[in-house]
Order: structure tokens, then sequence, then C-alpha cells
């Protein structure tokens, strides 16, 4: 489709924005031997789960001297264990110069959202960890748009960073968006395209399906193709092998 | 204060000038000081369906412009005493409808009358958005086929954004769906929507439904609100949604192709 509406010359890459969820290691102090110690204790505790992960340095919560903080022992180190060191979130601008200078990349501040689980609490299960013990970098939970009245012919409505929960039909002529899933609780008439920005695993929920077209990260149908399947029913559209899939939604 | 109700559609040719003048004119049958506005510069009808047209001296848009004052443009009916016509021009550029003159002449005219009615022109543009933009409430004239349907839902979304009481964040215009030229026979043929196709689409309570009926025409052609037919299915029509927009339950008539029920409902609905 971008062929067509861009006759310019293809170029060799596209930019798009990624949410990715990262590992950050927390660093309260620095010291070569016992840094080595207690990452070897951590990855023991779940060995696949460190296996070539990328890893944030976070020193909100450092208390040392800046000057003992040596970023190339810390990336050597974590490399012998096969984990990537990618970036610092450095508190100040001394940490930051410490970075450049072992080319590493500057995450930008502001507060580290703790999982529920905190470092203790995670260290204090014994069970096997699958979770990180470390404080994960999660991205902000992204914000849903609710919508409560008729989306009419002619209106958009565009949730750009998250979902997009619609509580009344979407009409024909109407256009909803979202960068995650849309949930139409009435009949969906208009057009509904999820994943905007390439989430594949974004889906679509109406409890009429009547779209004039529906899409999740571009892969889009028409009335054509989705008359004989779900036509007027309440239905979910999802991506499966690059091929848009509706199915019923059980009756629980 | 006046209750200020925009007669609104998207499309044209539907009846909204017929159902202004029906309104208008019912209301002021009933007693209440009512004055009907034609938002459609450059392409008048009301004046000729409210027999009027050789009395229009001064419009709508002189008055905005102070050429002339509210009493010099409006037109006193001849048949219903508290009914008054405000004709649109028809030479201006629809442009001359500014916010602030239209507000100007409906806050003069609120404080004498008890219903203003703003007969919108067709479309989404500048006209029509003046028509809806001071409303308290909108009568949606749709008729029973998909592509009026659609228009409708349009400009419902225009009210839901664009209207004085949306941009204050005020509670919502108070919506009615009028379905006309509707034809009992041929909804049961399967060639037009049905009264609950079309309620089910726009979800908005329905106001009345006016049946598909020669007498409209003739009535427009001679300048008679077909309200006044009084002893019309379409008239009696009009007269039942004129009650509903005050408030009172009247049942609905009208939507049924047996001759035999339309009979025993019209002598028990009265």
């Amino acid at each position: 489709m971008s062929d067509t509406a861009n006759p310019e010359v293809k170029q060799s890459f596209q930019l798009k924005s990624a949410n990715i969820s990262l590992t950050a290691l927390e660093l309260y102090y620095f010291d070569e031997h016992e840094f080595e110690a207690n990452l070897r204790d951590k990855i023991s505790q779940a060995p696949g789960f460190f296996k070539d992960i990328p890893l944030v340095i976070s020193l909100d919560k450092y208390e040392g001297i800046d000057s003992e903080i040596d970023f190339f022992k810390i990336i050597g180190t974590c490399r012998r264990h096969n984990i990537q060191v990618i970036g610092v979130r450095a508190a100040n601008e001394n940490q930051r110069r410490l970075a450049k200078g072992a080319s590493l990349a500057l995450m930008p501040g502001g507060s580290v959202r703790e999982r529920p689980t905190t470092p203790e609490a995670a260290a204090e299960k014994a069970e096997p960890v699958t979770e990180t013990p470390a404080v994960t970098l999660a991205p902000e939970p992204a914000a849903t748009k609710i919508v409560t009245q008729t989306v009419r012919s002619g209106q958009q409505i565009h949730a750009p960073e998250g979902d997009l929960i619609i509580l009344a039909p979407v009409q024909a002529g109407a256009e909803v968006l979202a960068a995650g899933n849309i949930h139409v609780y009435g009949a969906l008439r208009g057009r509904a395209l999820a994943g905007i920005h390439g989430a594949e695993s974004a889906r679509i929920f109406c409890q009429s399906l009547e779209a004039e077209l529906v899409s999740v990260a571009g892969h889009y149908k028409i009335p054509e193709d989705l008359q004989n399947n779900g036509w007027k029913s309440a239905v979910q559209i999802q991506l499966k092998d690059d091929v848009l899939v509706v199915s019923p939604l059980e009756k629980g | 204060m006046a209750r200020i109700i925009v007669v609104t559609s998207g499309k044209g040719g539907v009846g909204k000038t017929t159902t202004s003048a029906s309104i208008s004119t019912g209301l002021a049958k009933r007693g209440h000081k009512t004055v009907v506005i034609d938002f459609d510069v450059g392409l008048r009808n009301l004046d000729l369906i409210m027999n009027c047209e050789r009395r229009v001296v001064y419009d709508f848009v002189n008055v905005i412009q102070g050429e002339a004052t509210l009493n010099q443009a409006l037109i006193k009916d001849k048949r219903v005493d508290t009914l008054y016509i405000l004709p649109a021009s028809q030479t201006r550029e629809k442009e001359a409808l500014t916010k602030e003159g239209v507000e100007k002449v409906i806050n003069e005219l609120s404080e004498t009358f008890d219903y203003i009615i703003c007969d919108s022109p067709a479309g989404i543009e500048h006209g029509a958005l003046m028509a809806l933009y001071y409303a308290d409430e909108a009568v949606v004239v749709t008729n029973p086929e998909v592509s009026s349907v659609r228009d409708s839902d349009r400009i419902l979304g225009i009210m839901q954004s664009k209207s004085r009481r949306a941009e204050m964040g005020q509670d919502p215009l108070k919506e009615h769906l009028l379905l006309t030229r509707y034809n009992p026979d041929r909804v049961e043929r399967g060639e037009m929507l049905s009264v609950q196709d079309v309620e089910e689409i726009l979800a908005i309570p329905l106001l009345g439904v006016i049946p598909e009926s020669q007498i409209v025409l003739n009535a427009s052609n001679q300048g008679l609100p077909v309200i006044l037919e009084e002893d019309s299915d379409a008239g009696q029509a009009y007269d039942d949604a004129v009650a509903r927009l005050l408030g009172e339950e009247r049942e609905h008539r009208f939507m049924t192709a047996q001759k035999k029920g339309f009979f025993s409902r019209m002598f028990k609905g009265g």
C-alpha cells in the first residue's frame, strides 16, 4: 500500500517508535569482586533468564563515590556472564560523563517504576525466579482512553499511546484508532485501527461486527472479506501469522 | 428564557423547512409565542412555505448588519397570531451570518419569545453550524434511507463537538428524531428502513413519524404549513410531534401498513 501511496524512492529503513521493556541493575556501590560475586549468585537463580539480556545500569540509588564507578569493569564482568550493558541512567553530570566515556547510551532519567515485587521481596522468595530480581524499567502504563458517547459519522477518536474503550456504538463513517487494543461495547459500524504503531499483539473486540474496515498493525480487512465470518455478531479480531483472524467471543 | 430548537438533518430535501414551518405553527397554535428563523441564506424557502414571501422587506442579515431593527424584519403570521417569521436573505453570502451577529439576534428574541425555531440549511457548512450553534435542542429530520441516516449521524456528531453547549462544557443538546416521508408499505416490502432500524442506528429518542403523503407537497405549494391540514395523517402526525415536544405522552401512529389498524388508532389517539 505504501508503495503505491508513495511513488518516490523506496528508503532503506523506516524509523518507528518502540516501547521496549528492559532490565535495570540498580547499583548501590561498586566493588569489582563483590559485583562479580553478587552477579554470579543472581544468575545462578535463573540462568536462562539472564542469558543475552540487555541491561541498563541505574545510578538513581548509588551511594558510593562517583569516581569508584568503573564502567569498563562492569561491562567486562557482565559480558563474561553473557549480559549486554547497553546504557546508563545517570543521576548527575559526573556519572553521565563517565557513561559517555564508556560509549554507553544515556537513558532518560525520572522515576523508576518498580514492579509490585520489590527486589527484596523477590530475593526472599525461595522459588525459582522467573521474575527479574532487578528493577524492571517498565514503560508507564499506557494511557487508556474511555469514550462513553456514540462515535458519530465523521468523528475520529484517537488513543495514541494505549487502549481505546468505547461504551457505545461506532457509527458508519466514524474512525477509531489506538496504539493498543480497541474495545467497542456496541456495534462497530465504522473503521477501527488497532496497533497503529505496529503492535502486532493488538486486538479489536466488538459486540457486533458491521465495520467498514478493521486493521491490526497495518493488516486490514474490508466488509467483503468479513461478511462470511462473524458478521453482525460479537467477535474479536487478532493477527495470527500475518493474517487477520476473526473469532467469536465466547459467552461465559 | 426561550427554548431554542434547531431543525436540522445534514442531508437536503428531507423536510427540514416543512418541519420548521409545522412545528413553529403548532407551538404558536397552542399559545406559545414562537419565532422561526430561516438560516438558509441564499436559498430561502421558509417564507414560501409560510406564504409570506411577498411581505419580506428586511431579513436576518439586515438585522445582523444593523440595517434594520428586529421589529422591522419580523413578519407576523396571518393565520396564527403568536407566530413570527424571520426570513433569510436571498442575495447575501452565508458568511454574513457571524457568530456575534446571530448571538445578538437570538438574545434579543429570547427576551420576548417562548420558542425560537432555527431552520437549518442542508450540509455541514457555515450556515448549518450557525443554525445549531446556540440551540438547546435539536429536531433531527431523517428519511428512512441509508444516506439520510448517515448524514443525520454526522450532524449529531457535529452538535456534540461544535455547538455552544459543547464548547462551554454544558449539558449536550437534547436530541429528537423525526422520521419523515415514512411509507409503511415500502418498509414492509423492504424498500425502506423501518422506524426500528433508524432508531437503532441513530440511538436518539423518537419524536415522531410523518407518513409520506401527497398532502405535504400540496400544502407546501399552497404556502400552508401541513400541520394546519388537520384532517390529514401528516398534519396529525406533526401535531403529535409538537405535543411530545411539549412533554405530552402520545402513542406513535401511522407506522403500520394495515388500513384497519390505521383507522382504529386514529380514533383512539385523537
